[in-house]
């Protein structure tokens, strides 16, 4: 693990850090659905970094069915905003 | 003929995916691909003819470079506006017409027009679409779809119509 | 090795837009301005970051274009989503806002709309 990749994954904790404040401050529901959906790309980022830091392809899969999962999610919630179903 | 084009296209997904061109897993595939197509008939779009114009794929590839170029110039400005203390912002949501009929077409659209510079959509209703605008610089409904709808509609017409 | 520099560098642009999203989503005043950067500045920096990395490792580059291919598609769609919600539940736009032609058109039913389509 080099300095870059130190560096790179200082602000992208920092970025998830950020959202995560804003997942708490919130003043709204909408606000913390929207801090949410930004976390969960970061993450899937996060975890395609983890891949390259240890050389595991593996993790990649992981990544993409995280990806699929946290958009299901977000959906799900927009649609409990909304007052469907 | 619908039968015919889904199966093709799956099949192309599929070897895509994949990423193998062993003739076992290909004719799997391919097997797969024509009971896929034969159970559902319109996962290939209402009309699968249009897969097999070659017009469409050239402006798709020219499409790709602009959508890059809109989307990096769109995230240097937001970039911009976020980094500068006074936070530059003059929002609002306008309503702006498109000339595209196809669902594929306006979601397409719709997901272009949400990155790129500053625009956001919020909802379609029938031809017109509303869209969060973080700088608004003309309210009327011509001067905004010529400003962010037109430069799209170019390429999605030829693409999608 | 010209590829591992051009990987390295798109890592570093990746995190950098991913880091102004957290920023934007932190400073911006209303709902919808926080989704602009949530949406934009999270998809480019992303979508960077993850070809970064395939291309830093060529045999992983169709995995990653799948996982960025995706991420293309769906993010937009589920801030669209959202901002849809959040609107219907009736949360208003920051103060120095312009204009709303979708409340205004939501008071009249849209019936012009579905009309001319």
């Amino acid at each position: 693990m080099n300095s870059l990749l130190i560096i790179v994954f200082a602000l992208v904790s920092l970025a998830t850090i950020l959202s995560v404040v804003r997942i708490f401050v919130g003043p709204t529901i909408s606000d913390r659905a929207v801090g949410l959906d930004t976390a969960t790309t970061i993450t899937t980022a996060m975890i395609v970094l983890f891949s390259q830091i240890f050389h595991r392809g593996i993790f990649l899969d992981v990544a993409l069915v995280y990806a699929v999962l946290a958009f299901l999610g977000v959906i799900a919630l927009a649609r409990y905003l909304e007052g469907g179903v | 003929m619908n039968v015919v084009v889904s199966t093709i296209v799956l099949f192309v997904i599929w070897v895509i995916m994949t990423q193998s061109f062993d003739p076992q897993e290909m004719s799997v595939g391919l097997v797969v691909a024509a009971i896929i197509s034969l159970m559902a008939p319109g996962v290939a779009g209402p009309e699968p003819r249009k897969w097999l114009q070659p017009k469409r794929y050239i402006y798709a590839f020219i499409y790709i470079f602009y959508f890059l170029y809109a989307m990096v110039k769109a995230n240097i400005d937001v970039a911009l506006r976020v980094i500068n203390p006074k936070l530059p912002i003059n929002p609002g949501i306008v309503k702006v017409k498109t000339k595209l009929k196809t669902n594929a077409g306006k979601l397409a659209l719709a997901n272009s027009i949400t990155l790129t510079p500053g625009t956001l959509s919020v909802d379609i209703k029938g031809k017109y679409l509303y869209i969060h605008w973080i700088d608004v610089k003309k309210p009327d409904i011509e001067g905004a779809s010529q400003e962010i709808v037109r430069g799209f509609e170019r390429f999605l017409e030829v693409i999608f119509e | 090795m010209i590829y591992k520099i051009l990987g390295e560098v798109l890592i570093f642009i990746g995190a950098l837009f991913l880091f102004l999203a957290g920023l934007g989503i932190v400073r911006m005043p209303d709902v919808y301005n926080r989704m602009q950067t949530g949406t934009k500045a999270t998809t480019l920096g992303a979508i960077s970051l993850i070809m970064g990395v395939g291309i830093y490792h060529p045999q992983w580059i169709f995995k990653t274009g799948i996982i960025s291919l995706f991420i293309l598609l769906t993010n937009p769609v589920s801030s669209h989503s959202l901002a849809r919600a959040s609107h219907n539940s009736g949360i208003p736009l920051t103060k120095g806002s312009v204009l709303d032609r979708y409340a205004e058109d939501k008071k009249k039913g849209f019936k012009e709309e579905e009309n001319d389509s």
